[in-house]
């Protein structure tokens, strides 16, 4: 037990995050903490360290070329599409709240591309375009949901909070902060309750890991030995609040150690690391061996929603994740590092461009419901 | 030939707002989400990012520019490869908004609070007023009361340093300090019972939920922690707090953000629900609600915060909760109201007085203790009534008043009470839909006609 002991601090002691986003206020925090939260000496199947390790000893996904050209694909649709649906609403034509994902587009690819899509469940909050970009479902049907409209994958009822594909397993797009915790704990339950295989990916912000169900959820999913993969989406804030500002613990893997759920700590602006992150733990998951708690650390670019004060950070700390961090330039250099070249890359980009202006035209042309559904899809069935 | 840049709205309320920065010059090289502008309204401020690439040819409004109209074209990018020397774009007049394109649902403007309602009895005659938005009204109200008692603080998501996600708590941590306002996690039952306990331990809490969305996260301590621990403790623990935050429909935000809780609040003894319609009653109850030994869930409305009314200048003004307040007097019909609903209860009034029929406009304020008073008093003049509640129909204010008028009213009734509500369905995102499914003056209208056999 000392050799496991001497090993957890060792790792303890590891420079972490040295590509991850810089996190200032969290350094106290970590000095404080390093070294705590260990397990009783004596006992031996205290493992909380040990998907960490695995992870460590091969950091970045080995990825082929092929992959590693759809993970650039598919990063920067979900940057394009976000742009462009921030234009769509400073035209109008998007109302309400709507959550940019631009910054993060690492995280969802790196996690999602590792699902078996046949059995694996994914639920998430309101900031859910990329999640659902990710699937591969057509980026009009997303649009024409953020702008109201009937052929929008929830007939323009849901909008951009609301949006849901039963088809791929994609249960949501919720709007309560940390619900979706819960929802996934019995997205879990129903996994092991049908013998299907598949396990549930449940996303939540850093701001959502306060709320006192997702802590109920853990318990009950270590308890029943869930297949469950818990994600924090640590983009450092939430609204407008710094993560040190709201979290006594703002390590968020740690965070399942009362329950004895293994954590691991992954920079998730690096494509290939969260995907490797993610083989260590859905394998660990699939053996049956209950919940793995992931803190993805991330930034987002933008506002939380459209309406932003922007006075709670400094435009530089922005730029400075911009130009250090950035997911998509990061894998563009690995790319050009393999052998692409430039004029390669600025096609792809211009191919996403016209698919996602076509989204747009699409999204903006469509019709918006007919008037009679507003009654329809309130029951299932007539009484 | 270029990109043209057109100002952005930033929430489907915004109609115009102020091109604060300009951070790239004309002859800059712009990458799509480079930063270009930063836009300023009441509310909030908005970074303008760059889509296309290109070189900024020409910026039409010069920073520091005021009220420019969404849609508008503020400046010019010149594409990729085109040649930036290419000849002016024509130059638009400032003050010209662009055209809305045709789909863009109509922005939902904050309207002018309708003709001057009727003179508020608890009011001296003479007093002077100043036009306030409601915001100003509510925080002011909070505010003289925080200077008043040490014991009250405020507490909620982002009511410190962000001054209030809807900028009601702005200036109070200026003015109390971080002690008296309180940012707290996102963490609605675990907040809401410290500040019930600390309620019960002898301090006037005022929690603000961002939405009363959220609220049903903490729903269990509001009821019952706040509302019953008087009654079973046989009047020895009290538990003095107020639950406040906007409450209803917003504008687009769909079916888990845009809910009316009166009713749901209203059916619980123990609590004091108060659902203010206009700036004056806003402060005067809500200093009310601070002083009150009960419990308060206090509801205001987001489309209403940026609306001025008057608000008397008084030192004091407190009102008294369980009062309604006749808005308008009239003869034909009673419309009784309550929040947002005032307001489109009015300009049905207005409408209806134009084909002869004189509606009298009842704000409920208080939705319990419910001024029933009030309501058959004024039945008893019209002998018609109909409620006007934005929320849904079943098991609501308007219910309520029905069966009030039924059991109290029956012999000054010449007509049934009628409901007029939202639609029976969980609010809907798509523009059409949402509209379809919301109260309007025109359905007000409708039903007053309909009582009074006016069709
Ligand atoms: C229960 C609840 N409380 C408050 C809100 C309002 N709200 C929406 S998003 C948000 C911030 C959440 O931040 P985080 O969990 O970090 O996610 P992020 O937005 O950063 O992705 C808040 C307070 C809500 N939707 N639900
Ligand atoms: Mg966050």
């Amino acid at each position: 037990m000392r050799a496991a002991n001497q090993r957890k601090n060792a790792l303890a002691k590891q420079p972490s995050k040295t590509n991850a986003p810089a996190k200032q206020s969290k350094t106290k925090a970590k000095a404080v903490s390093t070294g705590d939260a260990a397990a009783p000496p004596d006992d031996s199947d205290f493992i909380l360290r040990s998907l960490q390790t695995e992870f460590e000893e091969q950091k970045r996904f080995n990825a082929t070329p092929e992959q590693m050209l759809k993970f650039y694909e598919q990063m920067l649709l979900i940057r394009r599409f976000e742009e462009k649906a921030g234009q769509l609403y400073g035209l109008g034509l998007i109302g309400g709240f709507c959550h940019l994902y631009i910054g993060q587009e690492a995280v969802a690819i790196g996690l999602q591309s590792a699902l078996d899509n046949d059995r694996d469940s994914v639920i998430t909050g309101y900031r859910d375009h990329g999640h659902m970009l990710a699937y591969g479902i057509d980026p009009k049907v997303i649009m024409a949901e953020l702008t109201g409209r009937e052929a929008g994958i929830s007939k323009g009822k849901g909008g951009s909070m609301h949006m849901f594909s039963t088809e791929h397993k994609f249960y949501g797009g919720h709007g309560i902060v940390g619900a979706q915790v819960a929802l996934g704990g019995g997205l879990a339950l129903a996994h092991k309750y049908n013998e299907d295989g598949g396990l549930c990916l449940a996303y939540f912000g850093d701001g959502a890991a306060n709320q006192g169900q997702v802590y109920e959820t853990f318990n009950m999913a270590a308890l029943w030995n869930l297949p469950i993969v818990f994600v924090v989406e640590d983009n450092q804030y939430a609204m407008g609040t710094a993560s040190s500002r709201s979290s006594a613990e703002t390590r968020f893997h740690r965070r399942g150690t009362a329950f004895r759920i293994p954590g691991m700590e992954v920079n998730g602006m690096d494509v290939l690391e969260v995907r490797a992150a993610a083989e260590v733990a859905f394998k660990h998951v699939r053996e049956g061996k209950g919940p793995v708690l992931m803190e993805l650390n991330t930034y987002r670019y933008r506002g939380h929603s459209m309406s932003d004060p922007a006075k709670y950070r400094t435009r530089e700390e922005v730029q400075e994740q911009r130009d250090t961090h950035d997911p998509i330039e990061r894998l563009k250099k690995t790319l050009i590092e393999g052998g692409k070249s430039e004029d390669d890359l600025k096609a792809v980009d211009k191919g996403i461009r016209k698919v996602v202006a076509e989204a747009a035209d699409f999204a903006e042309t469509s019709p918006e419901p007919e008037a009679s559904e507003l009654y329809t899809d309130v029951l299932v069935e007539n009484y | 030939m270029g990109i043209e840049l057109k100002m952005p709205a930033l929430s489907p309320t915004m109609e115009q707002g102020t091109l604060a920065k300009w951070l790239k010059a004309e002859g800059d090289t712009i990458e799509p989400g480079d930063i270009i502008a930063e836009i300023e309204t009441d509310k909030a401020t908005m970074e303008f990012e760059a889509i296309d690439e290109g070189v900024l040819s020409k910026i039409m409004i010069a920073e520091g520019t005021e009220d420019v109209a969404v849609g508008t074209i503020i400046a010019m990018i010149t594409g990729e490869g085109e040649d930036a020397s290419a000849p002016d774009p024509a130059p638009v007049a400032t003050a010209e908004p662009a055209a809305v394109p045709e789909q863009a649902p109509k922005p939902v403007a904050e309207k002018p609070a309708p003709s001057a309602p009727a003179h508020d009895p608890e009011i001296p005659e003479g007093t002077s007023f100043t036009s306030t938005a409601l915001r100003e009204a509510l925080r002011d109200g909070m505010a003289e009361e925080m200077r008043r008692d040490e014991r009250v603080f405020v507490m909620g998501e982002e009511v410190a340093e962000y001054q209030g996600a809807y900028k009601v708590t702005q200036g109070l941590l200026d003015e109390f300090g971080p002690k008296r306002v309180i940012d707290t996690p996102i963490t609605e039952y675990g907040f809401a019972g410290i500040g019930t306990g600390a309620a019960m331990g002898g301090l006037r809490p005022i929690v603000e939920f961002m939405t009363f969305n959220f609220a049903m996260q903490a729903i269990d301590h509001i009821i019952n922690s706040a509302a019953k621990t008087n009654y079973m403790s046989g009047g020895q623990m009290r538990c003095p707090i107020v639950f406040r935050g906007p409450n209803g429909a917003a504008s687009r935000v769909g079916a888990q953000h845009s809910q009316n809780y009166g009713p749901w609040y209203a059916s619980v003894p123990g609590l004091i629900v108060i659902a203010p319609y206009d700036s004056a009653d806003a402060k005067g109850l809500m200093k009310a609600a601070i002083r009150s030994e009960d419990p308060v869930v206090f509801l205001e409305n987001e489309l209403v915060y940026g609306r001025s009314f008057d608000v008397p200048d008084l030192d004091d003004h407190v009102l008294p909760i369980g009062k309604a307040r006749i808005m308008r007097e009239g003869s034909d019909v009673t419309i009784v109201s309550y929040s947002i609903g005032v307001g489109l209860a009015l300009e049905a009034a207005e409408e209806l007085a134009g084909e002869g029929i004189d509606a009298e406009v009842i704000d409920l304020r208080t939705l319990r203790p419910l001024d029933k008073q009030a309501v058959l008093t004024s039945l008893a003049k019209t002998n018609r009534l109909i409620v006007a509640e934005e929320g849904w129909p079943t098991c609501s204010i308007a219910s309520e008043i029905q069966a009030i008028c039924m059991e109290e009213g029956f012999d000054d009734l010449d007509a049934p009470v009628l409901r007029v509500c939202n639609e029976d369905v969980p609010l809907p995102y798509a523009a059409n839909l949402e509209e379809l499914a919301l109260i309007n003056a025109g359905s007000i209208v409708e039903a007053a006609k309909k009582v009074c056999y006016a069709d």
